[in-house]
Order: structure tokens, then C-alpha cells, then sequence
């Protein structure tokens, strides 16, 4: 209790400074502040084990040729850098993956969001997230050892030979598969975070719930699915494992998906662990095309922050 | 039981008649003879002295020109509009505005004399002897026990069972909840929990307490009970509260402070002003500003 | 109610109008309109049925193919010439090493991360923003760029360890820490500021605040959390692959400073990648035991989160 001040002729001071200099307060801080630094480390650590021999390998392949070239054979003789096929052959696997997952997961998102009832729900979101933890073996798995057999059993004559042993159709399927989650969860948020006034207002005036989804819900949740997508293109374009186990190894400058393919990440993947000298030309391509892939995702990133920021703006 | 809690007509301004205290201006040389009167009749202590000060949310100001003395084992109450910054100015009192990052306080806020924002002041200091009761009761997700306990246990204090129980009791709350200390405090109603509220306040054993619409989401009979328990915390503590019941203030305070909104020429900002602070009595049943006594006898507000 | 800006309310709200009108001014619905309506519904619920049935169909397939291998041996051998001959064991015990450490790591990391994040950054002040902005742009950065990472700076260059399994573990915990950190920055923020400021007026600093309230209140959610962040990280193949999960590991590795190793995903990998189709079916046989655990865990996580979370 503090001592009462004497009624008149001055009254006793107290001290309202701290009692301790509490030095373990403020040591917290700074852990707890490297803590966070440490992404920022990691950034850096990327950026930097990227550049140096990708600057290494710019200084002996011009950046044009890298980037527009349409031959890439870095360890065949004739040496070419031209990376575009394996860029087109990650493109590739990734539109046939959107080409699936985009009906797949906005469909689901619409009816999770505005047809199913809450137990619907319940059970169907568990069976989402369950899809999102598979591992990405087990897709690449899946491609070639049922999908890839499938495909050449149903494939119609009219479209040509058959699907490859390793096509990019497969793995472009599992990646479909892979990523709908992630299209799906993301639209859903952006939907249900819609007003509810905005639809009971349509529904008053006599809309059916097919015309509500599609005229005032989707439109209203456009920049949330847009960042759905860009998120799951993303995703999609950093993918490795189904596509080594089902696409192939060679680079082939088709967006068809019949036949092989190589993207980067497998390119990555195949020249990184094989047997490469440390310091060759060949070893810097690991991290040239490292630096491609990284500047892509980031980029999409980027977009797709800017279209959630913009769909949270509106409601929150 | 104390007579005063009962007899409404002893509680209000009773004391005030008793020591002959003038109500206090706002204007600088009505205060410079209020001061004179006080020394010659004999000061009150002072828990808070307030001068000039002015709240500030960014560039917005939410409080403007307060300037007023709180005394010792009363209740001082600060009544007004919805948005006159009241519980802005009672957040300037234990410092809970620091939290704001864009909140700034100008002038002087004076605690037994010593500035409450001097440059070596430490908030945490401040806390622990001036205490705070929110408008919603938050108590801790833990048990009745675990919560009164919290405050001693992180200041250090020892015996704290005793300390619990005495914290109980001087909230009239011990005899509902001796049984059942492991309870967890959210199945307590919320007249109870807000009574725990105020146990876990006065365990650290506080100078004063600040109560910012403790009943407003109370049903009347736990308000009731809070109110008296205010009389009865009044002989132990100082206790400044924010209300907008004005039958409260009247019922439980000795001052009151009435605060009005003024709007900016864009009618855009909101600043808060204290048009007159008096005995309570004084200010319900003869206050001398129109505005006052239209909102105390409900014409407006 | 949730602002939305006024010329896109007017114009969602138009075009609800509208379209219920055209519907309305035909007197009732005809039969068109109830038609494309059952339709849309009907391809909404294919669309559900097409997902789960992918993923039935995976894990069929996977049962199918592997369950012949399915048996003790699976624990207890390890990579041998012959296929039957051969298990997963030095696999299992290098995912547990690896993983073990991740997860020591990553939680002291993660939540202190998140804690620093939530309780004591200024947003005003442009380094917590850059934080902030790097943790999100981490979380999307592709996991085989994480093994690039790992290389360069682990296995070689500044720490040098070589391929084992702690370079694997470290490369790892940079990989789920941006997911460790949303999900414990989440179970934090779920902390009402009303619990906070009640322990502040008391005179508690914000140290004690944050340990002895903030922190036990959403320890649940960031349990949780690092649950499912870590059951992705056993499932990781790719940044491991370049990080040196090794090919042939005959021996169990116990050290994970010194000894070659190998992770079940990457074991898999391997024997899927032999010639012999009696590999594949073990490869079948190893994803079914890593899709069990998984399973395991995300329902052990989500019970938890059920059982545990507090309710405001």
C-alpha cells in the first residue's frame, strides 16, 4: 500500500520508476526478434546461393539465348542452352493440371459454399484436407502406375498413338488432382466471406441458387478465386516428383500430352543428384534454372497477394 | 455494515458538506480560488491531479483542456455522451493508452505528485498501483483460483492463498466460490465473473482502482451488488469510474465529472470536454452549466 | 455487417436483381431454367465426386498394388539386391532422425517467430513489415529450391556437413518454418486483446503477459499447426533428393552428423525407380505405410484441436 501523503506541509514522494531494470525483458525481445529475422536470412541464403554461379553461368551463356533458346542439352554434345523446353515442358503439365483442377476445385468451392448443408460440409472439408496432405510420391505413383495405363487404354484412335510410357497428361492429371485442394479452400473462403445480405436480397427477389452462384457470388469472390488460382498455377509450377516419376526426362518443346517431358524441376532434380563436378558449366545450369523458378513463383506470388489483399480489403 | 452504504442522503455529497469543499472550475483563476479555499480549510489528499490535459489520437484530438483534482477514498465519477472520451481520459490514468501506438497525452497528469508521464516512469510501476476493471468482464481462460492468483504470483508477492481469499472476500464473492476455487472462471455468470474481475484487481493490493462501465453488460441486480460493493471498496481504495447510468453516479460517486462531445467544423472529429466537475450532489440536483442539468435531467443524451 | 464498397454493392446487387427478374417477369420459372438449375447442381456435385474419387482411386491403387508386400519385413530389412529381400527399415530410422530434428527446431523457431510477430512488432516500423513479407513469400518458394539451398549452404559451402542427415533436417525446418509461423501466428491472434490488457492492468510486463497467459491459451492451435506442418515435411522428397538422402543406405544411420542416410519418401522413390516391377510393388507397399502415418497424425492433430481448443 502506498504511504498516504500528509495532509498539508508537503506529502512523501513515491517512485513510479521501475523497480528492476529488467535486462531479461528486454534480452527476450531480441531472441524473439531473430527469430523473425531468420526469414529473412533464409531469403537471402536463396537469393544468394542462387546468383553466384548462375552469374557464373551468364558470364558464359548470354542471358538471351538462355531464356529464348529452344534447345536444351547441357550435357550432350552439341552443348545448348536454350531453356525454353523444359520451361514449355513445365507449362505444359501445369495447364493440363489446371485444365482439371480449376472446374474441379471451384466447383466444389461453389457447392461447399452455397448448396451444401453444414454436416455436408463437415465431412467433405476432412476429405479436402486429406487430399493436401498426400505426398507428392504418392501422386507421382498414382500417375504412372494407374493414370498412365488408363490413359493408353482409353485413349480414341482418332487422336493419334497413344499416351507414352512417361507423358506429361499423367502427371498433369495428378498434379490436377494435387492442387485442388488449394483451389478449392481458397475459393470457398473467398465466397463465404461474401455478405450474406447480398444473397438473401438476390433470393428475396426471386433468384434461383444456380443464377446467385453464378451472377452475384462468383463475381463478388472474383478476386479471392483469381488468387486461388494463381496460388495453385504456383504450386503447380513448383512440383517435382510426379513429374519425375511419370513425365520423363527429356526435354521436349510440346504442349501435348501424349508424349515425354521434362520440366525444371525435374531437370533440377536429375542433374543435381547425378554425378557433375562441382563448378562446370553444367552444374551452374542447376542453379540458372533455379533462379528462373524461384523469379516465376515469386512473381505469381506477388499477383496473388495483391488479389487477396484486395478481396480481404472489401469485407473485413 | 456501514450506514453510509444504505442512507443515499449521507453518501452524496454528504462529506463534501462536512468539510465545506467548493466545486472546481474550469477556468484557471476560479481554480486559483479554489486552491486558496482548500489550503485554509484543509486538503483532501490528492490522488490525481490534472491539468490541462489533452488526448490525442494521431492528429485527432479525443479529449480536450481536462484539468481537475480526484481525491482519496472517494468515488469520482466521469458521466457523458456516447464518444466523449471518457474512457479515453480513464485509460490515460494507469497509462492502458500506451497501448495505442498513435495515442498521446498532453499536459500533466500529476499521481501523489510525481508526473505519471515523466520521462523514468515505468507503466508497469503505474499498474500495480493503479488498477483497472473493464466494461466486459475478461477474465483469464483458468481456474477462480489461477486467476486472483495471477497478479501476486507475477509481482512476487508471497502467501498467496491468503491473499486469494482476502481478495474474494473484500469482492463479497468468497462465500459463492470457497468450494469450488478450481472452477474454471468462464462457467461463473457475469455478474460474478465481473466481481472476480475486481478480486483479481484488488489482489495486488492497489492505491486505485479504475472501473470503465463496470456494469454495462451486467442485468440489474449484479449491478446492484457491484455498486455496493464501490461503497465498500471506497474505504480501502480510490476509485475513479465511467458510466453512463447517471442514476449510478449519483447513486455511488462523491464527484462527478460531466463531459460533453463537441464536433469539429467538418463534423468529421469527435473531442471530448469537461464542462463541469462537482460534488455530485451539486451537479444533480443545482449544476451550474445548462448542459449539465439537460443531461441530468434527461433532456438530452 | 461487412463494408463493401458502395458502387460494387450497387452493381452485385443490380445484377442479382436482374437476374431474378428475368426470371420473375417470365411469370414462373420454366421448365429451361429449372432444368440448367438441377443441371448445375448435378455438375457441382460431379465436381465433388471427381476429387474424391481421385483420391479413392489413389489409395486403392496403392492398396492394390502394394498390399502383397505388406508385412514385418517391411520394418525390419533394409535395401538388398533382391526385391524380396529388401524393407524399409534404414529408411524409417532416417525419417525419424531427420524429422526429430526439425521439429526441434522448428518450434523454438517457429513460435518465436510468431510470438515476436504478434506481441511486440511495431507494423508501422518497415523492417517487421519486411518479416512479414518474406515469411509470406517463403511459404510459396518450391520446395526443390529448398534443396538448392540446403546444398550450397549446408551440405557444402559455409557449413559443410556433407550429406547427413542434419543438413536435412536444417534444410527442412526452412521449409516448413513459414508454415509453423502462420499457423502459430493464427492460434495467437485467436487470443482476445481483452485477456491481454487484464493481465497489463495488473502490473504484469509483457514478457509475463505473453508466457503466462498468451501463450497457454493458444497452445493448442499451435500445436495443431505443428503437427500438420511436420506430417508435410515427412512427406518431402525433392529438397532431400539433392540434400543427400542417399541411394544405397545398407546400414541404419544413428548419427546424424556423420552417417549417409536415407527418408522414407526418397527409399520409395528409389525402389520405384529400379527396373524390376517387384520394386515397384514394395515402393506400392512403402507409400501405404507412409499414407497410414500421415493419416494418423492429421487425425491425432485434429482431435487435439477439437479437444483442446479454447473457446472465447
Amino acid at each position: 500500500m502506498i504511504a498516504a501523503s500528509r495532509l498539508s506541509g508537503g506529502s512523501s514522494r513515491i517512485s513510479l520508476e521501475a523497480a528492476s531494470p529488467r535486462y531479461g525483458e528486454k534480452a527476450i525481445v531480441w531472441v524473439l526478434a531473430m527469430c523473425g529475422v531468420l526469414s529473412v536470412l533464409t531469403t537471402t541464403a536463396i537469393v544468394i546461393s542462387l546468383i553466384g554461379p548462375s552469374l557464373n553461368f551468364f558470364r558464359q551463356i548470354p542471358v538471351l539465348d538462355f531464356l529464348f533458346g529452344t534447345f536444351w542439352s547441357p550435357a550432350i554434345q552439341p552443348a545448348s542452352f536454350g531453356v525454353l523446353p523444359i520451361v514449355v515442358g513445365t507449362l505444359n503439365v501445369t495447364l493440363w493440371g489446371l485444365l482439371f483442377a480449376i472446374p474441379i476445385g471451384l466447383g466444389a468451392a461453389v457447392y461447399l459454399s452455397e448448396y451444401a448443408r453444414p454436416g455436408v460440409r463437415k465431412t467433405i472439408k476432412p476429405i479436402l484436407e486429406v487430399l493436401e496432405g498426400v505426398p507428392t510420391v504418392a501422386f507421382g505413383f498414382f500417375a504412372f502406375a494407374f493414370i498412365t495405363p488408363l490413359l493408353q487404354d482409353v485413349w480414341p484412335g482418332f487422336l493419334g498413338s497413344g499416351p507414352n510410357i512417361f507423358n506429361a497428361g499423367a502427371a498433369g492429371l495428378a498434379v490436377g488432382l494435387l492442387i485442388v485442394p488449394t483451389i478449392a479452400s481458397i475459393s470457398q473462403d473467398a465466397m463465404m466471406a461474401v455478405p450474406g445480405g447480398l444473397r438473401e436480397g438476390a433470393f428475396a427477389l426471386g433468384a434461383s441458387k444456380m443464377r446467385v452462384a453464378t451472377r452475384v457470388i462468383f463475381p463478388a469472390a472474383l478476386s479471392g478465386i483469381v488468387a486461388a488460382i494463381v496460388l495453385a498455377f504456383s504450386r503447380a509450377i513448383g512440383e517435382t516428383m510426379v513429374v519425375l516419376m511419370a513425365a520423363g526426362a527429356t526435354p521436349n518443346m510440346t504442349l501435348s500430352p501424349t508424349e515425354p517431358i521434362q520440366t525444371m524441376t525435374a531437370y533440377i532434380a536429375v542433374t543435381a543428384t547425378g554425378d557433375i563436378g562441382t563448378g562446370t558449366i553444367e552444374y551452374d545450369t542447376i542453379f540458372a534454372v533455379g533462379l528462373l523458378l524461384f523469379v516465376i513463383t515469386l512473381v505469381m506470388n506477388m499477383i496473388s497477394i495483391r488479389f487477396v489483399r484486395k478481396y480481404r480489403e472489401v469485407y473485413e | 455494515m456501514d450506514e453510509t452504504v444504505t442512507d443515499p442522503e449521507r453518501t452524496i455529497g454528504g462529506e463534501a458538506e462536512r468539510s465545506g469543499r467548493p466545486g472546481i472550475d474550469v477556468s484557471s483563476t476560479a481554480h486559483a480560488a479554489h486552491e486558496a479555499h482548500q489550503e485554509s480549510v484543509g486538503k483532501r489528499d490528492t490522488i490525481f491531479e490534472l491539468r490541462d490535459v489533452n488526448v490525442y489520437y494521431g492528429d485527432h484530438r479525443a479529449v480536450a483542456d481536462v484539468s481537475a483534482d480526484m481525491f482519496k477514498n472517494n468515488i469520482t465519477a466521469l458521466i457523458g455522451p456516447s464518444g466523449c472520451g471518457k474512457s479515453t481520459l480513464l485509460r490515460c490514468l494507469n497509462r492502458m493508452n500506451d497501448l495505442i501506438p498513435s495515442a498521446r497525452v498532453e499536459g500533466r497528469i500529476n499521481y501523489h505528485d510525481v508526473d505519471l508521464y515523466g520521462p523514468r516512469v515505468d507503466e508497469v510501476e503505474v499498474r500495480k498501483r493503479i488498477g483497472m476493471v473493464f466494461q466486459k468482464p475478461n477474465p483469464f481462460p483458468k481456474s477462480i483460483f489461477d486467476n486472483i492468483a495471477f497478479g501476486p504470483r507475477v509481482l512476487g508477492m508471497k502467501g498467496i492463498e491468503e491473499r486469494v481469499e482476502r481478495a474474494l472476500r473484500g469482492a463479497a464473492l468468497w462465500d459463492e466460490v470457497k468450494d469450488r476455487l478450481d472452477m474454471n472462471a468462464y462457467g461463473m455468470s457475469g455478474g460474478q465473473q465481473q466481481r472476480l474481475c475486481i478480486a483479481r484487481c484488488i489482489a495486488v493490493e492497489p492505491d486505485v482502482i479504475l472501473m470503465d462501465e463496470p456494469c454495462s453488460a451486467l442485468d440489474p441486480i449484479s449491478t446492484g451488488k457491484i455498486e455496493d460493493l464501490m461503497l465498500e471498496l471506497k474505504r480501502d481504495y480510490s476509485i475513479v469510474i465511467v458510466t453512463h447510468n447517471m442514476q449510478q453516479a449519483a447513486r455511488v460517486s462523491d464527484m462527478t465529472a460531466f463531459l460533453i462531445v463537441e464536433l469539429d467544423a467538418e463534423e468529421k472529429h469527435r473531442t471530448g470536454r469537461v464542462i463541469e466537475y462537482d460534488d455530485t450532489e451539486k451537479i444533480f440536483t443545482n449544476p451550474s452549466d445548462s448542459r449539465t442539468e439537460d443531461y441530468v435531467t434527461g433532456k438530452v443524451g | 455487417m461487412s463494408q463493401v464498397p458502395g458502387t460494387q454493392r450497387a452493381r452485385l446487387a443490380a445484377a442479382g436483381a436482374q437476374s431474378a427478374t428475368a426470371e420473375v417477369m417470365l411469370g414462373r420459372r420454366s421448365i429451361g431454367d429449372v432444368l440448367r438449375g438441377r443441371l448445375f447442381h448435378a455438375l457441382l456435385l460431379l465436381a465433388i465426386a471427381l476429387a474424391v474419387i481421385g483420391l479413392g482411386m489413389l489409395i486403392l491403387d496403392a492398396l492394390v498394388e502394394g498390399q502383397s508386400r505388406l508385412g514385418p519385413e517391411l520394418f525390419t530389412e533394409g535395401s538388398a539386391v533382391s526385391p524380396a529381400d529388401s524393407g524399409f527399415k534404414p529408411a524409417i530410422y532416417g525419417t525419424v532422425i531427420v524429422i526429430g530434428g526439425v521439429v526441434l527446431m522448428t518450434v523454438p523457431l517457429g513460435v518465436g517467430a510468431a510470438l515476436y510477430l504478434e506481441e511486440y512488432a511495431n507494423r508501422e516500423r518497415w523492417w517487421n513489415r519486411v518479416i512479414e513479407l518474406n515469411i509470406q513469400n517463403l511459404a510459396a518458394v518450391p520446395s526443390i529450391v529448398y534443396g538448392i539451398l540446403g546444398l550450397a549452404f549446408f551440405v557444402r559451402g559455409p557449413l559443410d556437413l556433407g550429406f547427413v542427415a542434419f543438413a536435412g533436417s536444417l534444410t527442412l525446418t526452412l521449409l516448413v518454418l513459414p508454415t509453423v509461423i502462420i499457423a502459430a501466428r493464427e492460434a495467437i491472434r485467436a487470443v482476445p486483446p481483452s485477456i491481454r490488457e487484464g493481465a497489463l492492468a495488473l502490473g504484469a510486463t509483457q514478457w509475463q503477459t505473453v508466457r503466462r497467459q498468451v501463450l497457454p491459451a493458444s497452445i493448442a492451435g499451435i500445436v495443431t499447426g505443428v503437427i500438420l506442418a511436420i506430417s508435410r515435411a515427412i512427406g518431402e522428397t525433392a529438397p532431400l533428393l539433392l540434400v543427400g538422402a542417399a541411394t544405397l543406405v545398407t546400414r541404419e544411420p544413428t548419427d546424424p552428423f556423420t552417417d549417409s542416410y536415407t527418408v522414407l519418401p526418397v527409399q520409395i522413390f528409389q525402389y520405384f525407380s529400379r527396373a524390376q516391377e517387384d520394386y515397384r510393388i514394395l515402393a506400392a507397399a512403402g507409400i501405404i505405410v507412409m499414407l497410414i502415418v500421415l493419416l494418423l497424425m492429421n487425425s491425432f492433430a485434429i482431435w487435439l484441436r477439437n479437444r483442446y481448443e479454447q473457446r472465447w
